[in-house]
């Protein structure tokens, strides 16, 4: 028997799940894992019906936005004119949510709007749970000068009120170019690099202080005596326990994330004509909100739909994680 | 008419004769849940006098824990529900009792001293405070008087520099000291009935044994009535005077303790005695019971631990034993008592 | 204890100046020329553009302005704006007006937070509980600017019970609105957090002990569980403050209030990069104080923590 299978007896099951069990025997085939268990409490969950319904939707509508607006493409000024003798009409049977001020379909845009901030919400999360997996566990796990310089340099960026960072970074790297290709000119890939710049901060926080509590437990104590490395225990034993609390969070961070694009856009420093955005929509309709409640309305609650429906969900991804709620 | 039986002289002849304190009948206790009903209590029947220890000795999920529970009133209701029967303290029954009434009996005339003490006490209190917060509420009290008087309870259940000890936090004290701090509070006020819920589970073997002395002496120092619950042969033996045998929420056998020890007269408590290990069996193998505790949303028909009883037979699985008297004093929920008794032979 | 204080003290430090200097970093390293932008379509003639640029060290290595910067300022001189005012003179305008809505903000935050969280806490799955979980929800769900837009729409424009704009009315009323809607979404975080606090502790055993000691109910409660629930409260109250300040960029762009938070975001738009960073500076060392008594005040409140 090679120092590998003693190492991890739960490697003698080729089918298990990793992320399942994270015990020490390898009864990885069982059914009774935190995992299936979790999922089995979200399916029953209708908190979790109702907010999964929402994302599906909304992933749908930024995946296919033309299937919603039958064809009509308020990127292409050429074939879907905007009027302006249609400007700040009210809605109507064929034009769901009116006009703006120029006179474009305001369904159209809200709909298309959907893509950027949803793109921008789920990379910058995909990115920062990278970041906080990677930084976080191995800062918590090896300690020492590691932690203590991983644990300034958070402090560092924590420092900085989330919003203020943003839009400094945003107005100062207007305009550069980075990797020869890719100017940051105020579209969805400078918002994601600002965004994750600052966002990347609490999530790893979360994972460190996880990770740590996790090191003591004694099942990683067991497996480091049956002669796991150092990686092994890392992976296989610490990280799928740990990870819990930052799927949670991640998943509230995205509706979070998305609301600070919005916020940053209605600002004018996020997301610029003629990127289409939720939160440009609305810093737009400031003028015209007496006379044209409309234009606030609509990407207003498409906005507010989803940031909801992720906080919901990420509600319901805790307690079905959580077996002292059982 | 509402006696208010806290305010109610204690019989000066406490000391002297012994009274019935607590009479508990017929309790049924269930705890109503989403996917089911619990029947954690069964037809509970005992009774306590002062100066008397009795021991209820069971599993877990025998209803042990919950029939303390429900005499203490300290039941989670909802889900759980008192469903049937009495609960006489010096004759009234408390559980009709209006609430404040049964509130300043509680903590004053019966106290109970709980298994965690780390859990079971206020972590950001000292122990000074939470045990002088006993004569504080309930007799009225000063801050100081009550911080004297928690001092001289410390050193009462002997723990070393108790004035000290006074100003310190629960996490301070070793698992024995912190079980004694829980003694004091509980005997603060001089009770006549102490319950002790597993009072030794989550000690060394050697605290345990402390801890029992400690218990015993007070006892006898000051003739109340101790109910001791756990699930430990060992520990009852020194220290009780009767045992109810429980399972499945009611009592299935019982005894004074050397009776019980020497001749049992139900299945259960016959398994449970030979389950013991002991010095004079090295080389064989370990006796114990097979299969688990009941489900207590589905307790079997007819006898109730049927299932695992070896001696079970096809009247066992239909119809329910009487508590049949085996003797003075002695009870046994079996059909066939006579023939574990005389098995003991 | 002091010596926590003080080693925490000594931590403050490097994070201090690392942070202060990642944001001088961004203002001034990253393109951008503001003396350009200052002299906006006008050419300037070179000489000009030379004196400026030497006064305000624009030509020196990044860490040899930054040092510059902190030599100035440990002997309380911010600088001057490109157009020539003293930044601290635009901090002594504007600072006490964000102070005066964050700390109204905190108070009604404290007040109405606490009080629901209590009520749900106390009350599980009654009414109340679910009308507190429900608005949390809701108000922590639509971003602070469609919240502020719409109560500036309805309770200033539509209803008139409060003043739309500006600070012409004083105190309180011209800074309830914005107070109110800076609160918001920490006040939604607050009940939550007391409310889930509160009902766990309620479960606890020690509770359980409360109870068998013939406790009244409102001693077990309030004396009792209410000081275990507060601690995570506490702080988060704490750290609070200081996001509240970070907050009032979008409250007092909406409100047209001439806070430290509007004045920062102006600045970054004109590139005035001396009040950018002398804000954050002043920013960023109340939030690593506040941190500090935060974790200080923990360890009061929780005789199990211990001070390594």
């Amino acid at each position: 028997m090679s120092e590998r299978d003693v190492a991890d007896p739960g490697s003698a099951t080729p089918g298990a799940t990793s992320t399942a069990t994270a015990q020490v025997g390898g009864f990885g085939g069982r059914q009774a894992s935190l995992t299936a268990d979790a999922w089995r409490e979200l399916r029953r969950n209708p908190l979790f019906i109702f907010s999964g319904a929402i994302i599906v939707l909304m992933l749908t509508i930024a995946v296919f936005p033309a299937l919603f607006t039958r064809g009509v493409d308020p990127r292409d000024k050429q074939q879907f004119p905007c009027l302006l003798q249609n400007t700040v009409a009210r809605p109507s049977a064929d034009h769901w949510f009116g006009y703006d001020i120029q006179g474009c379909d305001y369904y159209s845009r809200v709909i298309y709007g959907a893509r950027p901030s949803i793109t921008i919400g789920v990379v910058v999360v995909a990115l920062s749970v990278i970041i906080a997996v990677v930084v976080g566990t191995v800062s918590a796990f090896y300690g020492g000068l590691i932690d203590t310089v991983f644990s300034r340099v958070t402090d560092v960026f924590f420092g900085i009120p989330f919003i203020l960072g943003a839009i400094v970074f945003l107005s100062a790297i207007q305009g550069v170019e980075i990797l020869g290709f890719i100017t940051l000119d105020g579209g969805v890939s400078t918002v994601v690099i600002a965004l994750t710049v600052f966002g990347w901060t609490t999530l790893t926080r979360l994972m460190r202080s996880s990770v740590l509590s996790a090191k003591d437990m004694d099942y990683v104590q067991a497996a480091r005596a049956l002669g796991a490395s150092n990686r092994r225990l890392m992976v296989r034993h610490i990280l799928p326990n740990a990870i819990t609390p930052v799927i949670v969070y991640g998943t509230v961070s995205v509706g979070l994330i998305i609301a600070a694009e919005a916020a940053l856009s209605f600002l004018g420093v996020g997301l610029r004509a003629p990127a289409i955005s939720w939160g440009l929509m609305i810093s737009e309709s400031q003028l015209r909100i007496t006379t044209s409640p409309h234009l606030l309305l609509f990407p207003g609650l498409f906005l507010s739909a989803t940031v909801l429906a992720f906080l919901m969900l990420g509600d319901a991804v805790r307690d079905a994680f959580d077996p002292k709620l059982r | 008419m509402a006696i208010d039986i806290s305010d109610r002289p204690l019989p000066a002849d406490r000391a002297g004769s012994p009274q019935l304190l607590l009479e508990v009948d017929n309790l049924h206790v269930e705890f109503r849940t989403r996917d089911a009903v619990v029947k954690a209590v069964n037809g509970l029947s005992y009774s306590l006098s002062s100066g008397e220890t009795l021991a209820i000795l069971g599993e877990s999920g025998s209803g042990k824990s919950v029939s303390a529970q429900a005499v203490m009133g300290i039941l989670d209701s909802p889900p759980g529900f008192v469903t049937n029967g009495t609960i006489r303290y010096r004759g009234e029954n408390m559980l009709t009792m209006p609430e404040d009434q049964r509130r300043k009996i509680r903590g004053r005339r019966i106290a109970m001293i709980f298994q965690d003490a780390l859990s079971s006490l206020n972590p950001v209190f000292t122990v000074g405070d939470q045990i002088g917060e006993m004569f504080r509420v309930h007799l009225g009290m000063s801050k100081k008087d009550s911080r004297v008087k928690a001092a001289e309870l410390l050193d009462r259940v002997r723990i070393p520099s108790a004035k000290d000890r006074v100003k310190d936090y629960p996490h301070q004290f070793s698992g024995g000291m912190r079980q004694r701090v829980m003694i004091a509070m509980a005997l603060s006020l001089d009770p006549e009935i102490v319950i002790a819920d597993e009072p030794t589970t989550a000690l060394d073997v050697t605290v345990q044994a402390q801890i029992m002395k400690l218990l015993s002496d007070l006892q006898q120092e000051m003739s109340m009535g101790l109910i001791l619950i756990t699930h430990d042969l060992g520990v009852v033996a020194d220290v009780a005077d009767r045992i109810e045998v429980m399972y499945a929420g009611r009592v299935v056998e019982e005894a004074d303790v050397g009776d019980i020890y020497a001749r049992p007269a139900h299945p259960y408590t016959e398994a449970l005695l030979k389950s013991i290990p002991r010095v004079d069996m090295k080389g064989q193998a370990l006796s114990t019971i097979p299969g688990t505790p009941p489900n207590l949303a589905r307790i079997p028909a007819g006898c109730a631990f049927h299932p695992r009883c070896h001696r079970a037979q096809a009247i066992c699985a239909t119809d329910e034993p009487e508590f049949a008297q085996v003797a003075l004093g002695r009870r046994s929920r079996c059909h066939f008592w006579p023939e574990v008794l005389d098995a003991q032979r | 204890m002091g010596r926590y204080v003080a080693r925490r003290m000594l931590q403050i430090i490097p994070v201090f100046f690392g942070t202060t200097f990642l944001i001088f970093a961004m203002v001034f390293a990253l393109p951008g020329d503001p003396i350009r932008a200052l002299a906006g379509d006008r050419p300037q003639p070179p000489s000009v553009t030379a004196v400026l640029r030497d006064r305000y060290n624009l030509d020196d290595p990044l860490l040899v302005q930054y040092g510059k910067y902190i030599w100035n300022l440990v002997q309380f001189d911010l600088g001057q704006s490109f157009r020539g005012r003293d930044v601290s003179n635009i901090m002594a305008e504007t600072w006490p007006v964000t102070v005066k809505l964050a700390l109204t903000a905190f108070v009604i935050e404290i007040i109405i937070g606490l009080m629901a969280g209590v009520l749900a806490g106390l009350r599980r799955g009654s009414f109340i509980d679910n009308l507190v979980l429900i608005s949390t929800t809701l108000i922590v769900s639509i971003p602070v600017f469609v919240l502020g837009f719409t109560a500036q729409v309805l309770l200033g424009v539509e209803w008139g019970i409060f003043p739309v704009a500006g600070l012409r009315e004083g105190y309180p009323q011209s800074y309830i609105l914005p107070a109110l809607v800076l609160a918001s979404i920490s006040l939604a975080y607050l009940a939550r957090l007391t409310r889930t606090s509160l009902a766990e502790n309620l479960r606890s055993d020690y509770v359980r002990t409360a109870v068998a000691k013939g406790l009244p109910r409102w001693r077990v409660v309030g004396v009792h569980t209410l000081r275990n629930s507060l601690i995570p409260v506490v702080t988060l109250l704490g750290v609070d403050l200081g996001s509240l300040m970070g907050g009032a960029i979008i409250t007092e762009g909406i409100f047209n209030i001439p806070g430290v938070g509007r004045q920062v975001f102006l600045s970054v738009r004109t590139q005035e990069g001396f009040v950018v960073v002398g804000i954050t500076t002043v920013l960023v060392l109340i939030y690593l104080l506040a941190n500090l008594v935060v974790d200080v005040m923990y360890g009061m409140l929780d005789p199990r923590i211990r001070y390594e």
